[in-house]
């Protein structure tokens, strides 16, 4: 666990409510949002004007756009520039859909420039910061961003919060508070949040979320941490009791925190009751020092997160109060009697409510790096396509083309995947704390792989993006090294990924075997809807005659669920078999998990298409927005199947010239999509701070940013002490007449 | 010692010092290569810094001295033959870059192969004594790879005899070179704290015209230009550096393999079997699954490694005696393996990184300090896709001489047996598809036929582009895609040949056994990961394929039992692999807490910044 809060809440805000009231009964609150937020023009009429002026109106106020402050953003570099100017599509009403509609868009807006007014909020100087420089940078722009929200009355968990949030790409101190508070809110009883909400929101008290310990992270049953209750005093005595029981990695633990909530191992009347969690005070209200019992500090310098002071706790016989163990669903009264209120799983439901609230903020993180990649690659020019032409901006290279351009799709199939999967949450969220349990087994595989899914696409495509700037993407002035670093570690926290994958296909597989005993006619209402493809009739060949039939979502959709059904059958037969010979059900599992975790990866690349199709369906009355929007679902599922050529194949789903014709289309969407990549990255509307390139601005001024930063490197500001000490005493050591 | 790698050791299947002596090259290598480390981590003056708790600053300062220092022990130590120097080189350093390095790989390299005598009589003394501090300045703001884009003007000036150096425009200035004097620094990096890489502006710079390296093209005092006999001659240097980093790309996957694999041995977690201990992690399949194959990869490298070091040192000799023959055929074999040598390795270290879990992430583990500075290899002395284009130019040359009735030598040569005159390139079941899959021969048999299809595709497919498109290069552009994929089947197979053969040389049969499970481990992955290229070329049926799938479990199995000796044989120093994960004798929780304690962030027990914020907001609000 780390400090990724990114702040978004479940519940629609109260506008986005607002509207849901006003529609015609449809039951997620998306699409409403667009049929109702129009702005002064009307659906479907297309911008096609060029006139540099109406498009800068409509596409923002200059000063919002190109903001770095510098000599050179008055101009827009002329290569960019004309990828602009023959727009075949509104880019602010794909703004608009990304952000949920106009009104959205322009409280952003608004935050953005609140924000970026305040030279305080500046991050032009974290690449120049030392670990602990960093951390105080953060902890700083925290308290004014918290000063700034109390003027401007921005309420934690509100819109403004979460674009401030945004806007400043997470660089904030205490964001572990937010995780602390939704654990609270998921595990506390009402008046445990009563007592500790307010203090929280007052910063009387900092909050972090202490689970993953030394020796175990993702396993929870595993943990170490022990809390005895005392009923001779009414206290739980949270003791560490070994070397490997030590909390280790909970963001702000290190230097921040003044109180945790410790998940432990609970004992009372001598029986193990499992993993319980209590809010632990570790530091002094008075003066910040560890409590007695103590031993607190920050983990060493990692791969990146500066500025997150990720911490160990060693707990030696720390004494707390009873009513400091969240009660919601399990309780342990006075005497010691334990009294259980929920199901095993319920213990779950704040990981699976972080993990999905993740998912937006690590979307982010691939679009960035694909508006870095993107609009850097028009404005490098290398060799030649023609020998009589001047050099090719590179992204008309194909291979550029193919490497970013699916990179693209992705940060979108995302952004509608995290969206409908915001939706399931808020759905099943309000049942489940009434402890109605019927649609958490699928809202946590579904949390579980998809988290792993968009923490590794994300990774890898934001990696991706940074080697496609060449040696450029390796300074840190790019933005890309800082933005690979932060995504990366989601691959690892709130649950490690291939774990992750495995919980989805023990779900996908539990429900295949279901089919498997009850055959009924009642039986595909009774499979979960995500997975309601296991038994419904499937197609042996795929139909496609020419390129063209793969631009159909319904065929690249079928073939998903056909390889996904495939492979989650191939595992339960491969368990059957391994079974059959005199394996036990356990090691047969183990045996199998190379399946398991295909079948989970082709499952939510199914889920991906699905919701990025059902997205487009929405979108009827935007039909040029939603025609580049279907390019990109095209793309993001071709480019799956092309890189999985071996699964479609295999049983002979596709035929050879099937994989040819789906190339054909693939490459051919290369070309359409890269006509527009420059306004599909300006649509996500980042600032250039944000961003926080180099390469990235809007401007496309790239290498008179990168001089000029380069030489306020501190390594150029600052005297250089090896040279005195090491360098020249060497060149005189023989003074050469050179 | 932990007992878990305790067992692990004693339950090996060979003997890994064998093994060890096999990667050194020879038993005396591997003796000559301890006693030379020997020599540093007996010798009082080596201090071993922590170099992930030092500022960036404090990084380069440390560097130089360790830098400067080095030289002045080699010349004691009397170290002078170049993998005596690599050896003594890698281990002084630990894991600091050489800030002045590119003094030795970039700077005496060009001149020795670029320069007249007399300019190396000139130059050589006092740059190798670093009496003067080289740097190659080729890499451009707005220019790398791309060598003829280059902006930075030479103008020739007879009356002064003198060069004039101009950078005329913000994209010409020199950006990147390492080891700068006088000029900037390029700002923070991902990696590579330690390298001042540089920028380099110049405004009618004057030099005397004999600092023109003249040994194949020349300036005469009055201005005349004669050409170079070869302008391929100008790439030597950029081929031996290629050539390097193949090796650097084994040895960096090799040790990113050592530290997942030993953690993998000690780390317990959750459980295969209800109430039973929990396993170490090395137990579970998926672990197995991300690991043994980059293991192998690992192993597959350093042989490649190996290979191209030979084959360099043999074509070098050949060509001061004037013979160019095989110049093409190296050039294109280095640049597109330096590119599938090092996209392999990269992502293979972030596996390896990310199979450590959350500890991975942090620095004690070592792997994210030898993947920031591993993956520079993908962009520098040539970015990766440009490498692989380079080389699918010299394939598709070579398929058109076949084409044209000629033949073709060396590794292309199984071009000359394509029945291309034949067949479509969608039909190609004529070819036989009998692979063993349990035979190094047959695999390399079933990776040339892969290769020699995609290679006849993208063929195929930039003729049909040519017919149909008047411009040469437009139809290449739109053909590359396909030409990058003929590249890499055409490495995978050179990768794969050249682990077969090496099994061949092996004497001790437990060697050979375990190297051959790796051997056919890192074939049949890939055959796994690419099985649509070998079924769709109906190289194999779906049947093998599943055979495919299922031998690879079994192999992971087999090779289980030898993980952790086989990373023991690669046979690093502690220090060398800088990881609390990695090391040797398993301790690994309570040296990461020793770790944890020294970080800067500790130094105080209450941070400054509570003072100065955390107060001030708790009253404000």
């Amino acid at each position: 666990m780390t400090g990724f809060g990114w702040q978004l809440e479940v519940r629609p805000h109260p506008q986005c409510r607002h509207r849901t009231t006003q529609d015609t009964g449809r039951s997620s609150s998306y699409p409403q949002v667009l049929s109702t937020t129009q702005g002064s023009e009307q659906p479907g009429q297309q911008c096609l004007s060029s006139d540099p002026t109406q498009i800068q109106a409509r596409m923002g106020s200059p000063v919002h756009r190109v903001s770095m402050g510098d000599t050179w953003s008055r101009q827009v570099h002329p290569d960019i520039e004309s990828e602009r100017y023959k727009q075949t599509f509104d880019v602010e009403r794909l703004t608009n859909i990304l952000d949920g509609g106009a009104q959205d868009t322009a409280l952003r807006r608004k935050v953005e420039s609140i924000i970026h007014s305040d030279p305080e909020f500046s991050l032009k100087d974290n690449y120049f910061l030392t670990q602990s420089e960093c951390y105080e940078a953060a902890v700083e722009k925290k308290f004014h961003l918290q000063m700034l929200a109390q003027r401007q009355g921005w309420a934690e968990d509100s819109r403004e919060a979460y674009y401030a949030y945004r806007t400043l790409s997470g660089s904030l101190g205490f964001s572990l508070q937010h995780i602390f508070l939704k654990a609270l809110r998921s595990l506390g009883s009402e008046e445990q949040i009563a007592k500790w909400v307010p203090v929280c929101n007052k910063f009387q008290i900092i909050g972090t979320y202490a689970q993953t310990e030394l020796g175990h992270g993702t396993y929870l049953q595993g943990l170490e941490t022990e809390a005895t209750y005392d009923a001779a005093t009414q206290e739980f005595v949270v003791h560490s009791p070994t070397m490997t029981a030590i909390k280790w990695w909970p963001g702000d633990l290190g230097r921040s925190a003044t109180h945790a909530l410790v998940q432990a191992q609970l004992i009372c009347s001598g029986a193990r009751q499992g993993i319980h969690a209590f809010i632990v005070p570790i530091r002094s209200l008075q003066d910040h020092t560890p409590l007695p019992g103590i031993t607190v500090g920050d983990i060493g310098p990692k791969m990146g997160l500066d500025h997150v002071d990720n911490g160990f706790l060693q707990l030696d016989h720390v004494r707390v109060p009873r009513e400091n163990m969240l009660s919601r669903f399990a309780q342990v009264l006075p005497d010691g009697t334990y009294i259980k209120l929920g199901t095993a799983q319920s213990n779950y439901l704040s990981m699976v409510v972080t993990r999905v609230e993740l998912l937006p903020g690590i979307t982010a993180e691939l679009q960035k790096a694909c508006v870095i990649a993107i609009r850097y690659s028009i404005i490098r020019h290398q060799s030649r396509l023609r020998p009589s032409e001047p050099e090719a901006k590179i992204l008309d290279y194909q291979t550029q083309q193919q490497t970013l351009l699916p990179q693209l799709a992705t940060a979108y199939a995302f952004h509608f995947l995290a969206r409908s999967l915001l939706e399931f949450l808020h759905d099943s969220h309000d049942a489940i704390l009434d402890r109605d349990f019927s649609l958490l087994p699928e809202l946590h595989a579904l949390s579980a792989g998809l988290k792993a899914m968009v923490s590794d696409f994300c990774t890898y495509g934001a990696e991706l993006c940074r080697r496609a700037c060449g040696g450029h993407g390796y300074s840190k002035l790019s933005g890309l090294p800082s933005l690979v670093t932060k995504v990366t570690a989601s691959c690892t926290f709130e649950g490690e990924n291939t774990v992750l994958y495995l919980q989805m296909a023990r779900f996908l597989v539990k429900s295949y075997q279901r089919t498997q005993v009850s055959l009924g006619p009642t039986l595909q209402r009774s499979l979960p809807q995500s997975v309601a493809y296991l038994t419904a009739p499937d197609l042996a060949r795929c139909p496609a005659q020419r390129a063209a039939d793969f631009l159909h979502p319904e065929l690249y959709t079928m073939a998903w669920a056909h390889v996904a059904a495939r492979l989650t059958k191939d595992s339960v037969h491969h368990i059957q078999t391994l079974m059959r010979s005199g394996a036990d059900e356990h090691e047969a599992w183990n045996r199998t998990t190379v399946i398991h975790l295909q079948a989970a990866k082709a499952h939510c690349y199914y889920v991906t298409v699905k919701s990025f199709t059902e997205a487009l369906e929405k979108l009827e009355s935007e039909p040029a927005v939603r025609q580049v929007l279907r390019r990109l679902c095209d793309l993001y599922a071709l480019h799956g199947i092309l890189t999985n050529t071996g699964d479609f194949l295999h049983d002979g789903f596709l035929s050879g010239a099937q994989v040819d014709m789906a190339r054909t289309a693939y490459l051919d969407l290369l070309l359409l999509v890269r006509k527009d990549a420059i306004l599909l990255t300006d649509a996500f509307d980042f600032t250039d701070q944000c961003l926080n390139s180099a390469l990235g601005c809007y401007d496309g001024n790239v290498y008179e940013r990168l001089f000029d930063w380069a030489q306020k490197s501190p390594s150029n500001t600052q005297e250089n002490p090896a040279y005195e000490k090491y360098i020249r005493p060497l060149l005189q050591s023989c003074r050469s007449k050179l | 010692m932990n007992p878990d790698l305790l067992r692990e050791r004693a339950a090996a299947s060979f003997n890994p010092e064998l093994l060890t002596q096999i990667l050194d090259g020879s038993p005396e290598n591997t003796r000559r290569r301890r006693e030379i480390e020997n020599l540093i981590l007996k010798d009082p003056d080596f201090q071993h810094e922590d170099l992930n708790f030092l500022t960036r600053s404090q990084r380069y300062e440390v560097a130089v001295r360790k830098s400067a220092n080095m030289v002045k022990k080699m010349r004691e130590f009397g170290i002078a033959d170049p993998d005596e120097i690599m050896w003594f080189k890698k281990l002084h350093l630990v894991n600091f870059v050489e800030p002045v390095g590119l003094n030795y790989s970039m700077f005496i390299p060009t001149l020795l192969n670029q320069g007249t005598t007399a300019q190396q009589e000139k130059w050589l003394h006092s740059s190798k004594g670093l009496q003067i501090i080289g740097t190659y300045a080729q890499t451009e703001m707005g220019h790398g790879t791309h060598l003829r884009g280059l902006e930075t003007t030479a103008t020739y000036d007879p009356e002064t005899q003198e060069f004039i150096l101009n950078s005329p425009t913000v994209t010409s200035i020199k950006w990147w070179p390492g080891g700068r004097i006088t000029v900037g620094d390029i700002g923070p990096k991902f990696g590579y704290d330690e390298m001042d890489n540089g920028y380099l502006k110049m405004d009618n710079y004057r030099i005397p015209r004999e600092n023109m390296l003249m040994k194949y093209a020349q300036v005469k005092p009055d201005g005349t230009y004669v050409k170079p006999v070869s302008n391929k001659l100008t790439y030597g240097t950029m081929v031996f550096v290629r050539s390097f980093l193949v090796g650097e790309a084994a040895r960096s996957l090799s040790k990113a393999c050592t530290i997942a694999i030993r953690y993998s041995a000690v780390r317990h977690q959750s459980e295969i079997k209800p109430g039973e201990p929990e396993p170490q992690i090395l137990d579970f399949q998926t672990q197995q699954y991300k690991l043994f194959p980059l293991l192998a990869t690992a192993y597959a490298f350093q042989f490649v490694g190996a290979y191209m070091k030979e084959t360099y040192l043999r074509i070098n000799e050949g060509i001061g005696q004037g013979d160019l023959s095989e110049l093409p055929e190296l050039h294109a074999l280095t640049a597109g393996l330096k590119a599938f040598t090092s996209w392999t390795s990269n992502a293979a270290i972030e596996a390896c990184r990310m199979a450590c879990g959350g500890h991975g992430y942090s620095h004690c583990s070592g792997l994210p300090n030898i993947y920031v500075t591993f993956t520079a290899t993908c962009t520098f002395e040539g970015e990766n896709t440009v490498m692989m284009l380079q080389t699918a130019r010299f394939l598709m040359k070579s398929y058109d001489q076949v084409h044209s009735g000629k033949l073709v030598c060396g590794m292309v040569s199984y071009l000359n047996d394509l029945p291309s005159q034949r067949i479509q390139p969608q039909q190609v079941a004529v070819w036989p598809s009998v692979v063993d899959i349990n035979s190094p021969d047959s695999l390399t048999e079933a990776y040339k036929l892969r290769a020699a299809r995609l290679v006849e595709i993208a063929a195929k497919n930039l003729q049909t582009e040519v017919f149909h498109r008047k411009s040469k290069e437009v139809a290449w552009n739109l053909t590359s895609v396909d030409l990058v994929r003929a590249s890499e089947a055409h490495c995978h197979y050179v990768v794969v040949k050249l682990f077969a053969e090496k099994l061949l040389t092996i004497q001790d049969k437990s060697v050979q056994a375990v190297l051959r499970n790796l051997c056919l481990l890192y074939s049949l992955y890939g055959i796994s990961q690419n099985a649509g290229d070998f079924l769709q070329g109906s190289i194999m049926t779906e049947s093998q394929i599943t055979q495919v799938h299922q031998r690879v479990k079994e192999l992971l199995t087999a090779i289980r039992p030898d993980a952790v000796a086989l990373v023991d044989a690669f046979d690093f120093q502690d220090v060398t692999l800088g990881s609390v994960l990695g090391r040797y004798d398993g301790n690994v929780y309570e040296n990461l807490f020793e770790w944890a304690k020294k970080s800067p962030l500790n130094k105080t027990e209450v941070h400054d910044s509570y003072y100065k914020h955390l107060k001030p907001l708790q009253s404000k609000l």
